[in-house]
């Protein structure tokens, strides 16, 4: 034991000299580490306890349920140090069995010792028990046998060793990596998957498709954090992402989709420091088109909207529904209403999310530091395939924006559950044949 | 049997301006805090969703936001001689429910206080003598100074987002040439936001008031110039002069309303719990009546429920707060044949007198874009800026061109003579739809001896308890200041060369209708002073009589301000607020001794 401490001394920078002495010290530190890996946000179900599992995600075999990470007995209440190390870092439950890569053990492979002491303090002694059995997947057998991840693990789970830190970086610079191919596991989303589902890079030094954005999930894509103007960072500073981080806004760009929860759980409670060594990190990443160039604003749309030119298509629709918040200029207000020209999510290849974002709206997550939940109203309801396609292009092409169009069969296709346009019939002036 | 909850430090009634800022006061402060509403939950998303909540005939005509008088109204007539009837259709005033309450409907002009009116009976007697105040007139200083007050209107501003124009700031002048107003006092800092920009029809009031002598000034506005932060984090959206804020839930987050100024930043604090849909009963009182032990409600299942409190706060509309105090036997009742008691006692109104300028078609005024609090004024004859000597009458008013909106059903109106129906209504409503400016004076309002509230001997609520019954008519002195404003006012109307214009002024002899929309200005009723013979509440807003009730609201004024009240509930709320915190906390007890 006293040996990991002095292990935890050393290697935990960030850790105050006392925390070593101190178990709540230690506590509170994996829960600063728990919230900086997110782990709350899989590992409760839908109005379920903290920690207890069971919420359910959706894998192209079957559902996979989180598991009970509480100190119960039907949790991880039996777990040695060991045992959880080697479930987190390794993928390898206390059973032996490998763990379905739901859970991110490729990325947790970095995380430092001294971090998992914390965060085994934390979860043996901060956190509630729940006594809550786990669920089996719904994944029908063959597929359901688990010797087959093993294989997957060996492939390819790197090996588990800490971070380090190329001599002569900027240490906020690996700070943040440590933050975002570890814990933060950021990857996870903005990667883009292999066939077999493996992430294509875990780390900036594998390959430029670290980061570069994912295809679509649950009706959003997670978007490219690289260097690029058109559909990544390049256009932020460090100053607008650490806002972003904290408060789900910026000067730039509005949280939207699944990246919500995360500003909401995890990222409004890093401290300034980590999160200013996050965007740094991010910063540093160079745009992977090599042909990459700031956004060119053009007035053209402006001008023929001031002069009441609304011949381009979705013009009509973009001034009935959008521009008083947005504005007939694109440029929109800072912080309150997103500026739509030259930001990056109306620009990527693929506009799911923005199509997304107009049927259904969106609310800013409520922060500490910024408690109001701006929204944007649903459109789903009034504008029809045709119109929100041709709205769409309008914004990704307009102000100098670089997006593609999108047509109404696109729109068609994300029309999912109570997204339906209202009709005549719901308003009993039509009846339905 | 009624279910009796968990006591906590204090309890709200009612989730408007007075509730949230007192909800955050207090949270501040570390205590458990309950705000009961008895409407529903409300805030810009679902309800200000747009374009949905642009429906002039949901909000305006059907009174979406207002008052549910199936459940509980007031009866009213004109004077102790008189049967008083249950208004059974909302007109003259227009009361919120729901969580945000009239603070979620209102239209954001934004004023302090002209300092006089704070002191109205001292300072009449001090310039025009005694005899000058006629001898049934009531009115009485708050008992509060302007200076004392100033750091809560600073502070409240920056809470609102305020957009205005100072003109001087700790003594310094920097509002000449700028729309400062000249007779306004002065300042800790500037406002918040700069001005908004003004319609063409306020610059056109702003060229003719000047070219007549008079200062005109920008209205400080509670609707945003530019994006904002205020310093609880609440962020709010630039204004975009839509025309839909008198009545409805702004979609910009550009009105300050609780709900989008204060609301936020309580849901992230663990000591604040709002519930809605709790109507309150009444205050409970110990066996001495003189400390309440908390309130009773009916909860949104129909169920009585106490929840007990060490201290409560009544938060409700001005005339509910009034209500309850009877309801629960706080204060001695006022009787107008006496003059004695003191609740239901000054109850005041507004004195407002509006003219309209009709144009050639030349002269675009666009009714329909505008924004509530947005607009020029003067205040030359507001308050006490000139002599009242040789016009035998007391108070003043605002003259202002304050352009909000002209939505398509009501907001029609055309010159005099015009038929009320067919093609030659059609005609002038083409004509002068976008060619007209409308303009008010906005009229304090003095209280009187026989202008009082008490409980009703005869109707009750849908919950067994006698309604509010209000006693008021216009009185010798409010004609004669209107017939004055209107004269004024002309002159400004004349000098914009109109081809016609219209008066709505009152006359002699007229008297209050219920159905006459003026404002939702009433005030009195609880009011606050230095002595507990005159006054209901001390000049904390605390209850004379139990130490531990505190009543904020336009109910705690003596009589009408010449500018709307908003703003003073405000800062008296806050005022009162740091009381409690710096003083009622440590030793709960009479703030002043009687």
């Amino acid at each position: 034991m006293k040996k990991i401490i002095v292990a935890a001394l050393m290697l935990c920078a960030n850790l105050p000299a006392w925390a070593a002495e101190s178990t709540d010290a230690q506590i509170k530190q994996g829960e600063y580490l728990a919230r900086a890996g997110d782990c709350v946000a899989c590992h409760t179900a839908k109005g379920g306890k903290p920690f207890a599992g069971g919420l359910g995600m959706e894998t192209p075999i079957g559902t996979v349920y989180s598991t009970n990470i509480t100190p119960d007995a039907s949790g991880i209440g039996g777990y040695s140090f060991d045992d959880f190390d080697r479930a987190v870092r390794h993928g390898i439950g206390k059973s032996g069995s490998s763990l379905y890569p739901a859970m991110p053990f490729p990325s947790y492979a970095r995380v430092s010792p001294a971090d998992m002491q914390a965060l085994y303090a934390y979860f043996m002694k901060g956190v509630e028990p729940v006594e809550q059995p786990n669920k089996e997947t719904d994944i029908p057998w063959p597929l359901s046998m688990r010797w087959p991840l093993s294989i997957w693990r060996e492939l390819f789970a790197p090996k588990v060793e800490t971070h380090q830190a190329p001599v002569g970086a900027d240490p906020v610079v690996s700070r943040g990596a440590y933050l975002v191919e570890g814990l933060g596991h950021c990857g996870a989303c903005h990667t883009p998957r292999a066939i077999t589902m493996q992430e294509k890079a875990l780390s900036a030094s594998e390959s430029p498709l670290f980061l570069s954005g994912s295809a679509p999930l649950e009706g959003w894509i997670a978007k490219n954090l690289r260097g690029d103007h058109k559909d990544g960072l390049g256009s932020w500073s460090e100053d607008d992402l650490v806002l972003f981080l904290q408060t789900g806004r910026s000067d730039r760009g509005a949280v939207f989709g699944g990246m919500s929860d995360v500003v909401e759980h995890s990222m409004q409670y890093m401290t300034e420091a980590d999160l200013r060594a996050i965007a740094r990190y991010l910063k540093s990443l160079p745009p992977t088109d090599p042909d990459d160039k700031p956004h060119q604003y053009d007035k053209q749309v402006a001008d023929a909207l001031w002069r009441g030119d609304d011949s381009k298509p979705g013009a009509s629709v973009y001034i009935d529904n959008c521009a008083a918040c947005h504005r007939t200029d694109g440029q929109g207000y800072a912080r309150v209403f997103p500026a739509l020209a030259g930001n990056p999510v109306l620009q990527t290849e693929d506009a799911t999310s923005l199509i997304n974002i107009v049927l259904k709206g969106g609310s800013l997550p409520a922060t500490h530091a910024a408690p109001s939940t701006f929204t944007m109203p649903d459109f789903a309801w009034r504008l029809s395939d045709e119109q929100i396609a041709a709205v769409v292009t309008f914004i990704r092409t307009s102000w100098g924006n670089q997006g593609a169009a999108v047509t109404a069969s696109d729109v068609k296709s994300l029309r999912v559950d109570g997204l339906r346009q209202t009709t005549g019939v719901d308003l009993g002036l039509t009846s339905s044949k | 049997m009624a279910t009796v909850l968990k006591k906590v430090d204090a309890v709200i009634v009612g989730f408007g301006w007075t509730g949230a800022i007192m909800a955050k006061e207090l949270t501040e402060a570390g205590l458990q805090v309950v705000a009961l509403e008895r409407g529903p939950m409300q805030d810009t998303y679902p309800d200000g969703n747009y374009p949905q909540v642009i429906d002039e005939l949901t909000y305006s005509v059907r009174k979406k936001l207002f008052q549910d008088i199936s459940k509980e109204t007031v009866t009213i007539r004109h004077s102790v001689n008189d049967v008083a009837l249950p208004n059974r259709q909302l007109g003259a005033f227009l009361p919120g429910k729901g969580v945000g309450g009239a603070g979620l409907h209102w239209s954001g002009v934004h004023f302090r206080v002209d300092p006089i009116e704070l002191r109205m009976r001292s300072h009449y007697e001090e310039r025009y003598g005694k005899h000058f105040i006629p001898k049934d007139m009531t009115i009485q200083d708050f008992g509060v100074t302007y200076e004392e007050l100033e750091p809560f209107f600073d502070f409240a501003e920056k809470v609102f987002g305020t957009s205005g124009q100072a003109w001087t700031v700790k003594g310094q002048l920097v509002g000449a040439g700028k729309g400062g107003n000249p007779y306004a006092p002065d300042r800790s800092s500037d406002f918040p936001l700069e001005s908004q920009k003004n319609t063409y029809s306020a610059q056109l009031f702003q060229k003719a008031a000047l070219s007549v002598g008079y200062k005109p000034y920008n209205l400080p506005s509670a609707n945003t110039s530019g994006p904002y932060t205020n310093p609880y984090g609440a962020q709010m959206g630039p204004c975009n002069f839509c025309g839909f804020c008198s009545g409805y839930v702004c979609y910009m987050y550009s009105k300050a309303s609780p709900n989008v100024n204060i609301l936020p930043a309580l849901r992230q604090v663990p000591n604040f719990e709002l519930r809605t849909n709790a109507h309150v009963l009444r205050v409970n009182l110990d066996s001495s009546k003189r400390k309440a032990t908390g309130v009773s409600y009916i909860d949104a299942q129909g169920r009585e429920v106490e929840q007990p409190a060490d201290l409560v706060i009544l938060g409700a509309f001005q005339f509910n707060n009034v209500r309850l105090m009877l309801l629960s036997g706080i204060g001695k009742p006022y009787d107008p044949k006496t003059g004695e008691g003191v609740v239901g006692k000054n109850f005041a109104y507004q004195n407002m007198a509006t003219i309209k300028a009709f144009f050639d078609k030349d002269t675009h005024t666009n009714n329909f874009i505008g924004a509530g609090g947005n607009g020029v004024a003067v205040d030359d004859f507001n308050a006490d800026n000139f002599d009242h000597g040789p016009h035998g009458f007391v108070g003043g008013s605002p003259m202002w061109v304050n352009q909000a909106g002209s939505r398509p059903i009501a907001g029609t109106s055309n010159p005099p003579g015009t038929p009320a129906w067919g093609s030659s209504w059609k005609k002038a409503t083409a004509d002068y739809y976008t060619h007209q400016v409308s303009m008010d004076a906005h009229g304090a309002h003095q209280s009187y001896r026989g202008n009082y509230l008490d409980l009703d001997p005869v109707y009750r609520d849908a919950y067994g308890l006698p309604l509010l019954r209000m006693t008021f008519d216009w009185q010798e002195n409010d004609i004669k200041m209107n017939r004055f404003m209107v004269e004024k006012m002309s002159k400004i109307a004349q000098a914009m060369n109109p081809k016609t214009i219209a008066v709505l002024g009152k006359k002699v002899g007229d008297h209050f209708n219920t159905a006459s929309y003026q404002t939702t200005h009433l005030n009195g009723g609880a009011i606050m002073g230095t002595d507990p013979k005159t006054s209901a509440i001390n000049r904390y807003l605390q209850c004379w009589d139990v130490h531990n009730v505190f009543v904020p609201g336009a109910s705690a004024f003596p009589q009408g301000l010449g500018y709307n009240p908003t703003g003073l509930v405000a800062a008296l709320t806050y005022w009162s607020a740091r009381a409690i915190r710096e003083q009622y906390l440590k030793n709960p007890g009479p703030l002043v001794q009687a």
